[in-house]
């Protein structure tokens, strides 16, 4: 069994492992194994996750840990798995984030922890095998799998209207990743295979890959979530709890951009070029219409929501501003500066949304609310939180020397090589970013106490403290020296920028 | 003396029938599980029988060109027979919790399995409609058969009626077909036909008649009135054999009709097709919505699968006719656990037909919750369960034809369906139960049932060997 079938399939198994055992109650005291289990599962995964950084090859495009059998023989369908430049990263994140998101839920879920941690097992390996698929079908496979997890996640562990907000998220996505499959199913009878790697060398019409391109961006676009397809996406977040907001902004999201970039610019590249500027005036809405949006919530769940969509803006942004740069200037720096940039931003977003839906669900814990009226110089009572949540907030905002800056700087630079109207409203960001995160951290963490319950507020314990402080050395690590992370995507971002700059009419 | 061989299993079983229909009228009730026994062992019987006939490269007519016994039929017969089989278990416990557990049940099914036995290897058009007829008088008569209910009574009423009306109609357009050909056989008339000028008025009457046949056997709109009723009315043992079985003879009906009889007319039949199968989808789906009753709900949700089945055999060629075959079969696999699942549910007299009776089901028992979590997601498509594949393998077919509207129609509505099958899922996973009574259930139903659930799982990861039966017994 090769890395990636481990990595995908450890946790799979666990988890239904852990359905199956349950929790046991020994004389009246209920045994936790289910956490451990997980914990000790998803730190494996971790591990495995670094051993495969370390025999990465940063200086090949092509795809590495091969796992190549024929699966459904009769279609040409393989169970064909490799990582590049661009699931590397993602594939990390993902192995990083799970364990903390177990850690943050130990002893807090009452309410069926056995079915909660292995629920985030299972996602976690659909998630993997999302970023790992290089067979059409099978990343299908995993990409619509992943939905059924995190659909009980949001619905039984949620809040209020959990129900009304994880039958929207099921719905919308699914409704996305239908178009997805029938587009699928198409280029497979044009190239006769389900490889993603054929589908990129398959030479198409305009026609047909506008109309390819259109039912991949259904798909991806709700995933992103683009402008105006992200109503789900707040009610989502809101209802969810801790660890489902965590995983759902920090790797969920991440599949959009990951499909825009692994099939729509590939394999549509014209398509993309023809739409780049609807595509562009779609991500500079999200960018500047939602951050308006975000600064009037009350909500701080919600207003972390509407953060990640004018985040996620850029990373769309970065990727589709190349076809404008081509046609201002004939060097390639700029593109693949933006779509390094798109890649940055989405592993850094990854990072500080995390971040900042620990430190709600840490204050949502403790007052059993997230309305920022409720709070108030929590500062006073919970100084090593107010720390940590100034220091993601700030991040959030684009501080230099936080991981949050070099996305952005890049693509706004990327942006500047195509015109100067892009990178201004591009540049918006930093103001409002810093409005709508700053203002809310005024609100909740500095100032006079501002009701009995947050004088009542005890600060981090060591738990939530480690969580926290393990990414804040990887926000800061970033931010100060992005190298590893941007010399892990170069070959294949050049590769890419080679391959799509190239007509396939 | 003809060649008999062929139609062995067809014979085993008539005679089967008549033994446990003789032995169970001298059986007192306290020993009715002797005719339970004999009927499995009469399935044994024939599964036996029909494996064990040694096909020929050529497909083996008998009887003045009659029947046709053919690696299709003989894959079919196989697998029609396992889900009565598992239509006959799933029913046990629940017949005697309710004091219908009688001899009837179990003759009446082995008449309606040899029923469509003969349809699945008919060969001439009055075969076709003999088998038919065995089938549907043994519907009705098992729709009717707790005889104290009259929501019962109603649907038996309605089933016959209608189901009448439609052979009646079945019947005119096959001897229009007749009269046109001069052939009952269904290779005859297929090379008359093609042999004729196409587009005859009296040939596209013969066939739209016979098209109201096929589809008021799959219940596609607008022939479908009867089967929510039927499926709501019926005592659940009843509606689970009604919902799977006889879906097979339908794929059946429909492939020996349409495509070996009348393949020469597709161009007629094609476009009708697609206007059924639309509207069954369109129909089917949305209505299932608004429904509280979770038999009915199913029932609709036949009507949709049904849908999916006709746009298979829309796609008009062999890879189509394979992904229709495929569907039908992973759909009756599905169909069977859910309405095992109702009987699961109903315990001890009890009927758990309403939706709200599955509320909290996780917290009371979280296996079957799963096992019911693993078929709701089969009947939407989710992967990596076999409902999935079956799905895909139907709008592949489509966009391989290049009818790829038709496939983005086709998901387009399973994503409204999605939100029914969702529902029960919500209601498992997401609300408190009304009580805290785990479902109870005799080991054999619990086994089965797990069984059922799990192997949709199985087929999901592995579906290669099932898809390559299907290409093999189709071609």
């Amino acid at each position: 069994m090769g890395l990636l079938s481990a990595l995908i399939w450890l946790p799979i198994c666990s988890g239904l492992l852990i359905l199956l055992f349950g929790d046991r109650t020994v004389g009246g005291r209920i045994l936790r194994l289910a956490q451990w289990l997980a914990l000790v599962v998803s730190f494996a995964a971790f591990l495995i996750g670094l051993l495969l950084y370390s025999r990465f090859d940063i200086t090949t495009p092509s795809m590495q840990f091969v796992e190549r059998v024929p699966w459904i023989s009769t279609f040409q369908i393989e169970y064909f798995l490799g990582v590049d430049g661009f699931s590397a990263p993602l594939i990390l994140l993902t192995t990083f984030l799970t364990p903390l998101v177990v850690i943050s839920g130990w002893d807090i879920i009452k309410n069926r922890p056995a079915q909660y941690f292995a629920s985030f097992l299972i996602l976690e390996g659909l998630m993997i095998g999302v970023f790992c698929a290089v067979d059409a079908l099978l990343f299908y496979v995993f990409w619509e799998a992943m939905l059924v997890p995190m659909f009980i996640i949001i619905g039984v562990w949620g809040g209020e209207q959990r129900v009304y907000a994880t039958i929207k998220f099921f719905l919308y996505t699914f409704l996305g990743s239908v178009a997805l499959l029938v587009a699928l199913i198409y280029l497979y009878f044009q190239a006769n295979s389900y490889s993603i790697l054929d589908f990129h060398q398959l030479p198409l019409s305009l026609t047909e890959q506008t109309l390819i391109f259109l039912a991949f961006l259904i798909a991806f676009a709700v995933k992103v979530p683009m402008w105006p397809v992200h109503t789900w996406l707040p009610d989502a977040h809101v209802e969810a709890p801790t660890g489902g907001s965590v995983i759902l902004a920090a790797v969920l999201l991440k599949m959009g951009g990951y499909g825009f970039i692994r099939f729509s610019l590939p394999v549509t590249p014209d398509a993309s070029q023809l739409l780049a500027g609807a595509m562009i005036t779609l991500s500079l809405i999200a960018v500047v219409y939602i951050g308006f949006v975000a600064l009037v919530q009350k909500d701080m769940k919600k207003l972390i929501a509407y953060s990640s969509i004018a985040h996620m803006g850029f990373v769309t942004l970065g990727f589709f501003i190349a076809w404008r740069v081509i046609n201002q200037t004939d060097s390639v720096v700029g593109i693949s500066m933006g779509i390094t940039g798109g890649m940055v931003q989405m592993v850094s977003h990854g990072l500080i949304s995390a971040a900042l839906f620990l430190c709600v669900g840490a204050l949502y814990d403790r007052l059993h609310s997230r309305q920022i009226s409720d709070y108030g110089g929590v500062v006073n009572t919970m100084p090593v939180f107010a720390a940590f949540m100034v220091l993601f907030a700030l991040a959030n905002a684009g501080l230099p020397g936080t991981s949050g800056f070099v996305g952005e700087f890049l693509v706004i630079l990327a942006s500047f090589k195509a015109s100067f109207w892009y990178a201004f409203f591009a540049g918006t960001t930093l103001i409002l970013g810093a409005a709508y995160t700053l203002w809310m951290v005024k609100r909740t963490i500095f100032g006079a106490v501002a009701n009995e319950g947050v004088a009542s507020l005890n600060d981090l314990n060591f738990r939530e403290t480690f969580v926290l402080a393990i990414i804040a050395v990887f926000v800061l690590g970033l931010g100060l020296w992005p190298a590893p992370l941007v010399d892990l995507m170069s070959p294949t971002v050049e590769n890419l920028v080679a391959h799509i700059t190239q007509s396939k009419l | 003396m003809p060649n008999l061989e062929p139609a062995f299993a067809e014979i085993f079983l008539a005679v089967g029938i008549c033994v446990v229909l003789i032995t169970d009228l001298f059986l007192p009730q306290s020993r009715r599980d002797i005719t339970y026994v004999l009927a499995l062992l009469c399935l044994a019987g024939t599964a036996w029988a029909s494996f064990a006939i040694e096909l020929d490269t050529v497909p083996m007519v008998i009887f003045t060109g009659n029947f046709i016994a053919d690696p299709l039929s003989q894959f079919l017969k196989i697998f029609t027979i396992a889900t009565v089989g598992v239509a006959f278990v799933y029913s046990r416990g629940y017949l005697l919790a309710r004091e219908l557990y009688k001899g009837e049940y179990y003759v009446l099914g082995l008449f309606a399995l040899l029923g469509i036995m003969v349809m699945i290897s008919a060969f001439s058009l009055l075969t076709m409609y003999l088998g038919l007829e065995m089938l549907s008088l043994a519907l009705y008569a098992m729709v009717a058969f707790d005889r104290e209910s009259p929501i019962a009574a109603e649907a038996a009423m309605k089933y016959f009626v209608l189901g009448a009306i439609a052979s009646g109609i079945l019947l005119y357009g096959m001897s229009i077909i007749y009269g046109v050909t001069g052939s009952l056989r269904l290779d005859q008339l297929a090379s008359t036909l093609l042999a004729s000028e196409s587009g005859q008025w009296s040939v596209l009457l013969g066939v739209a008649f016979i098209l109201v046949g096929v589809a008021f056997k799959f219940g596609a709109v607008p022939f479908h009135m009867w089967l929510p009723d039927v499926y709501q009315g019926a005592v659940t043992s009843v509606t689970l054999f009604i919902g799977t079985a006889p879906k097979i003879a339908a794929l059946a009906m429909a492939i020996r009709l349409l495509v070996e009889g009348l393949g020469a007319e597709a161009l007629v039949w094609q476009p009708m097709l697609i206007v059924l199968a639309v509207l069954s989808l369109a129909v089917g789906n949305i209505l299932a919505i608004a429904q509280t009753n979770i038999k009915r709900m199913l029932g609709y949700s036949a009507i949709s699968n049904a849908g999916f089945i006709l746009l298979g055999l829309v796609a008009g060629d062999q890879v189509g006719r394979e992904a229709a075959l495929f569907y039908t079969l992973i759909y009756v696999i599905t169909a069977a656990g859910a309405f095992g699942m109702v009987i699961l549910m109903s315990r001890g007299g009890f009927e758990a037909d309403q939706l709200d009776h599955y509320k909290g089901l996780n917290a009371r028992s979280p296996w079957f919750a799963a096992i019911m979590l693993l078929l709701m997601l089969s009947l939407i498509g989710v992967p990596p369960l076999a409902g999935f594949f079956a799905k895909w393998s139907i709008l592949a077919a489509l966009i391989g034809a290049d009818k790829t509207w038709l496939a983005a129609l086709g998901v387009l509505f399973s994503v409204i369906g999605a939100f029914y099958y969702l529902r029960v899922v919500r209601l498992m996973y997401f609300d408190t139960g009304l009580d805290q009574i785990a479902p109870e259930a005799g080991l054999d139903l619990r086994v089965l049932l797990s069984l059922n659930g799990l192997v949709l799982l199985g087929l999901g990861l592995f579906p290669n060997w099932l898809l390559r039966i299907c290409i093999a017994v189709m071609a």
